[in-house]
């Protein structure tokens, strides 16, 4: 599925500036686009922008071509699968429960579940390691335990594009890799992909295109190489880096540089 | 920890539906009147007679289905609030949708616009329920954080206490008649319920219920975050208007039919999360259940513990609520 959004702004109630200020950005059917910038640039506006799920104060997202807003949220659901940063989880729940609600957008308020939905959530239990916890109650899962489980959930909505906001902040380097090498591999199969993430390194070993943003507004797109350059870095993040390409990957790592102030 | 709700789960609820339809019908064989048990099941057989016929068929079993026409009710509308709210305390007596509901009543009844056991007279109750749940999340809005715990559990009681101040106004106005009514009714009881009652709180109750019931997948999403729920596919805003209004409507029903009994709501849910899980599809129609058998049995208590005084059945419920609603609050203030 075709992602894009064109001159997209998003204003938030009482804040002074913009939180997404004329974004155009497109992701092609089968790529995998990080989204990066700092905190506060307007990382995840971008994702619910693209999801309908903030006013557009200008501008138009577009899935597959048709304007988000003319979209029913079940149709929606069954095409993009979402994990938003973090969820409340007031009640006990098991993982297969949490999971198997990747499916309701596929079934009637009233259908029972086929066949067909069960294999779904099991099978995308499986794809993200966590057919073990099937059984278990969410609330005693680690944080990337629980990740998973939240990454299963939008793969058993068997949806053809998948955002991911932040999915593997604070969790370790075993978990990250599966997460990321995962999310490779459904690109292959054709998913449309759209991770918002801190971590410029794996973003530009796993990505094909890059989207930067930097105070509400576009300030690079492209392929890892063309976006990543010390010098767009250091005005983004506004500290000193410095750019090598890694030996082993053969893409580019972007290592910070002591600060230019003493602390 | 096990999962409640999977592979022994339908064995489970199984069990709990058959426990509740079990203890049901209990209510029948308690009563101011020793009535041997081989008797009371002859009468409902359609056979009997005398006064006991009438006793069991014109007292006792209206009451008995009001009790459950209402516990169900109640139950149900405790079990969406959470949800709705992503919050186990949240019930319609502690959110002051009940008090809301009472000050409806008592000013319809006041105004002598309806009377006692009226279609209508749920009606007025609604309109106050709303009002109350408006001013709640007014309130809590203005603290700046709608959805906090202790900001809602806060505004729930002020707002209660204001419409309790508003149901004091309006009787110290009243005549002595209207008085002496709305006192008996407030304290929640389903004395001298009869079919009238059965028939005004099933009319509500019963269509709301299945509305409820309807709307389980959404309420699954709903509970674990708004923003998740869109992505899952819900329609939010509707999903919220409809059940929030469900919700009030089903206690507004009950509040006009029997007075203001609190905690049902937060008890039935809460145990039943714990035995059969937090999957909407069986939480609300076992709440239905489960509600209707403890309320049920509950006035059966109210009747049975001081005979031959009988005490307001919402007594009883609050026996049992607050205790468990204070080891709840104890838990969560526990984990911020």
């Amino acid at each position: 599925m075709r992602l894009e959004a064109r001159e997209v702004t998003v204003r938030y109630p009482g804040a002074p500036d913009p939180a997404l200020d004329r974004v155009s950005v497109q992701v092609a059917e089968g790529a995998l686009c990080a989204v990066l910038g700092p905190n506060g640039s307007g990382k995840s506006t971008l994702t619910r922008a693209l999801l309908g799920a903030v006013p557009l104060a200008g501008g138009e997202a577009l899935l597959d071509g048709r304007p988000v807003a003319e979209w029913s949220r079940r149709a929606l659901a069954r095409a993009v699968g979402v994990v938003p940063q973090s969820e409340p989880l007031p009640f006990p729940l098991s993982v297969r429960e949490l999971v198997s609600m990747g499916r309701y957008a596929h079934l009637g308020p009233l259908a029972r579940e086929r066949a067909r939905d069960r294999e779904a959530v099991e099978a995308a239990l499986s794809r993200c390691d966590v057919a073990h916890l099937a059984e278990r109650t969410v609330q005693t899962l680690s944080g990337g335990e629980l990740q998973r489980v939240r990454i299963a959930r939008a793969l058993a909505q068997e949806p053809r594009a998948l955002i991911l906001d932040e999915p593997t902040a604070a969790l370790d380097i075993r978990h990250e890799m599966a997460i990321l090498e995962l999310l490779a591999g459904s690109a292959q199969c054709g998913i449309t992909i759209l991770l918002v993430t801190h971590h410029l390194d794996l973003a530009a070993r796993y990505a094909h295109r890059l989207l930067l943003l930097d105070r509400g507004r576009l300030a690079a797109t492209g392929t890892p190489a063309e976006v990543l350059t010390p010098e767009t870095v250091t005005a983004v993040y506004r500290w000193p880096v410095a750019v090598r390409t890694d030996e082993l990957t053969g893409s580019p790592r972007v290592v910070p540089l002591p600060g230019p102030h003493p602390s | 920890m096990e999962r409640p709700g999977a592979g022994l789960g339908g064995a489970r609820v199984t069990a709990v539906a058959a426990a509740a339809l079990l203890v049901l019908p209990l209510g029948l064989f308690v009563g101011a009147v020793a009535i041997p048990p081989g008797e009371i099941l002859r009468i409902l057989g359609g056979g009997g007679g005398g006064p006991h016929r009438d006793i069991v068929l014109s007292i006792r079993l209206p009451r008995l289905l009001l009790g459950a026409l209402l516990g169900g009710g109640l139950a149900m509308a405790g079990a969406t609030f959470q949800a709705l709210l992503r919050n186990p305390l949240a019930e319609p007596y502690i959110l002051g949708v009940s008090s809301g509901a009472a000050l409806g009543a008592v000013a319809a009844l006041a105004a002598g616009v309806v009377g006692g056991a009226s279609l209508a007279l749920p009606l007025a109750a609604f309109a106050g329920a709303v009002a109350a749940l408006a001013l709640v999340f007014r309130v809590a809005a203005a603290a700046g954080r709608a959805l906090d715990v202790r900001v809602l559990l806060l505004a729930g009681v002020v707002v209660g206490a204001f419409f309790a101040a508003l149901i004091s106004l309006i009787l110290s106005l009243s005549d002595a008649g209207t008085v002496r009514t709305a006192v008996l009714w407030m304290m929640g009881s389903l004395y001298g319920a009869g079919w009238g009652a059965v028939g005004v709180a099933a009319a509500y109750t019963l269509p709301t219920a299945l509305l409820l019931a309807a709307m389980a997948r959404a309420l699954d999403t709903l509970a674990v975050g708004e923003e998740t729920a869109l992505y899952l596919g819900t329609d939010v805003e509707r999903v919220k208007r409809v059940a929030f209004a469900a919700a009030s409507l089903v206690t507004a029903a009950g509040v006009a039919v029997a007075g203001v009994i609190g905690f049902v709501g937060l008890v039935v849910p809460h145990a039943l999360r714990l035995v059969t899980g937090s999957r909407h599809r069986t939480l609300l129609p076992l709440s239905f259940l489960v509600g209707a058998a403890f309320l049920a049995t509950a006035d059966a208590a109210a009747q049975a513990l001081f005979s031959p005084t009988e005490i307001p059945i919402g007594v009883v419920t609050a026996l049992v609520g607050v205790p468990l609603f204070l080891a709840l609050l104890r838990r969560r203030m526990a984990v911020p």
